[in-house]
């Protein structure tokens, strides 16, 4: 019989060791020398399993080896289409997370911005009735009422208050809050808070609150003060780092001695943006983060700030001395705050399989300030990709049509990517800026996303050859 | 599986999803194999006398015979067979094994 080894990627350790990382199922396994030595005779169009077997030194040994491969998917009857998937999962598709943009308005001006840039999603029609620019607290309540009505079985919910600046609506996140408690209360359920922001409004009173509610924090800061106050800027032009500094110190330091949620950074990186290292030392060591996350900056192509191809090639060398840094702390048993990586760490050590690139208009939506239904918080302003409202619910038609345009199987440039299981194909919101369509594959970051996705398994392996325990924190039952 | 080494979680539930179907394979391979009874087409409705699309009953699912001691014995199917409850207990006596000789069993004339 001809066959082939399915899409996969193999990977070594420090000591040679081979692994595969199946697309179809999202395994890992470690392979030995007489299984590895199939997985790449088989590779390509695929051979007569006779003519590799027959003639095999350790016939026996090499029949047992494919057996196990076939068993496990690794290697395939060549001419057998792949098992066909669900188009979609169960519907109307428990909500776990409601993103709700408080406001649409903020008080700095970073040049690079998606919600007000160049590149923003909703150009107000020319005479058309401008949108509210801030949430009321009414609305709050009625996503809430939404919420608890759409998450189903769930016992715990996340709502995440997102903007323009969250906290120019402080009021309406304060009303949410108390709200949200009451009726978690009531149905026995818990819910979770979640808010970003660019901390330039962080008082005393606002960090008690936070802190209070165990909120899980995330703060938009590029780094010391030159990366910061290049693209962060009030609309005066004036910098923003010497005035959030402060305020982040405070609210960390109440949060720790509250034994709060991990407080996280969030870096957006462009073009100029200096090293990554520096900066993860910045925002830990010096100002002292629980964690840092990395994202290239969202921009069409023509923009000066946006990354081109030698940029996307600087910022994986960096991140791959960042991971040197994280596999150094894991064996040593230190904890390490680098974000990305510890959400990739989990994914593959879980073996995620996604048909869809994110939740976005499964488990999680987005609200605009006025009450209607986005895929996510990055799309609540786009009336094309509205997908219902909190008083009326979902549309399901209309949601489900997107999904199914957006599923990875729909994406015929995904086919033959290793890297399938966890990228399913890129940010909804970048493809819409880069190509114009939701649903187009992230045609763009491939390369990158193979070679983070690389940086991964070679830190997966790094780990597990000494430390098979540090994954034990990623289970799930 | 002695070649490879299931790692992560996803690895180790399909390792042990594989070996459990080995196990469950064995059963069937033992000595004597175990009893199969005859049910009707499904486990919750024994259609018994049906005819399929042609006026026959080559074209059913499951030989009609199968069917038989759902009608006699349990009632189940209102059937016409004897009434074995009151007036016919006997009526499958000479049959030891109805998938083979169900010709055996005669008419009745009440």
């Amino acid at each position: 019989m001809k066959l082939r080894t399915g899409i996969h990627r193999r990977f070594t350790d420090p000591s040679g060791n081979a692994f595969v990382y199946v697309a179809a199922s999202a395994a890992i396994m470690a392979v030995d020398p007489l299984s590895d030595e199939l997985v790449m005779a088989f590779d390509g169009e695929g051979r007569e399993s006779d003519a590799v077997i027959t003639g095999h030194s350790d016939a026996e040994g090499a029949a047992s080896a494919l057996k196990d491969l076939i068993d496990l998917g690794i290697i395939r009857p060549a001419d057998e289409p792949n098992p066909p998937r669900a188009p979609m999962p169960p519907m109307p598709f428990p909500l776990a997370t409601l993103v709700l943009n408080v406001t649409n308005k903020c008080n700095l001006s970073c040049t690079y911005c998606y919600e007000y840039g160049e590149d923003r999603l909703s150009e107000p029609a020319p005479g058309a009735k401008s949108k509210r620019p801030m949430m009321l607290e009414e609305t709050a309540r009625q996503s809430i009422d939404f919420l608890f009505k759409s998450c189903g079985e769930r016992p715990v919910v996340t709502i995440t208050f997102f903007g323009g600046e969250t906290l120019l609506n402080f009021g309406t996140i304060m009303a949410a809050v108390e709200y949200a408690e009451v009726e978690a209360a009531k149905l026995q359920k818990r819910a979770h808070f979640a808010l970003t922001t660019n901390a330039t409004l962080l008082t005393d009173e606002v960090i008690r609150f936070l802190v209070a509610h165990r909120f899980g924090v995330t703060i938009s800061i590029d780094g010391d003060q030159k990366e910061q106050d290049r693209h962060r800027r009030y609309k005066s032009g004036k910098g923003s780092f010497a005035e959030i500094v402060p305020r982040i110190r405070t609210l960390l330091k109440t949060n720790r001695a509250n034994r709060g949620r991990p407080i996280g950074a969030r870096v957006t990186l462009t073009q100029e943006a200096s090293s990554v290292m520096d900066t993860y030392r910045f925002l830990t060591e010096d100002l002292g983060f629980d964690e840092v996350g990395f994202a290239p900056v969202t921009a069409a192509k023509k923009r000066d700030y946006a990354l081109d191809g030698s940029a996307y090639d600087r910022m994986l060398a960096e991140f791959a001395s960042l991971s040197d840094d994280f596999v150094a702390a894991a064996l040593a048993d230190r904890p390490h705050g680098f974000a990305n990586l510890n959400d990739l760490l989990r994914e593959l050590h879980q073996g995620i399989q996604k048909a869809h690139p994110c939740g976005a208009g499964l488990g999680l939506l987005g609200v605009s300030t006025e009450g209607k239904l986005g895929l996510c918080h990055r799309f609540v302003e786009s009336e094309s990709h509205e997908v219902g409202n909190v008083r009326d619910g979902v549309n399901e038609p209309v949601r489900q049509a997107f999904l199914k345009r957006g599923h990875v199987d729909a994406k015929t440039d995904c086919r033959q990517c290793f890297a399938r299981p966890l990228c399913a194909g890129g940010c909804y919101h970048e493809a819409h800026v880069r190509f114009g369509d939701a649903t187009h594959a992230n045609l763009h970051a491939c390369e990158w996303i193979r070679g983070w996705t690389d940086l991964g398994l070679s830190a997966y392996a790094r780990i597990q050859a000494s430390r098979p325990d540090f994954f034990a924190r990623y289970e799930t039952s | 599986m002695k070649h490879l080494t299931p790692l992560n979680q996803k690895a180790r539930r399909l390792a042990a999803l594989i070996e459990g179907q080995r196990d469950a394979a064995r059963p069937l391979l033992q000595d004597p194999p175990p009893t199969e009874y005859p049910f009707g087409c499904t486990t919750i409705f024994a259609p018994g006398w049906e005819v399929d699309s042609s006026g026959g009953v080559h074209g059913l699912c499951q030989p009609i015979e199968r069917d038989l001691y759902d009608c006699y014995h349990t009632c189940y199917w209102p059937a016409q067979v004897p009434d074995g409850v009151t007036n016919w207990p006997k009526w499958t006596a000479s049959c030891g094994a109805p998938m083979n000789d169900w010709k055996s069993i005669d008419l009745v004339f009440p």
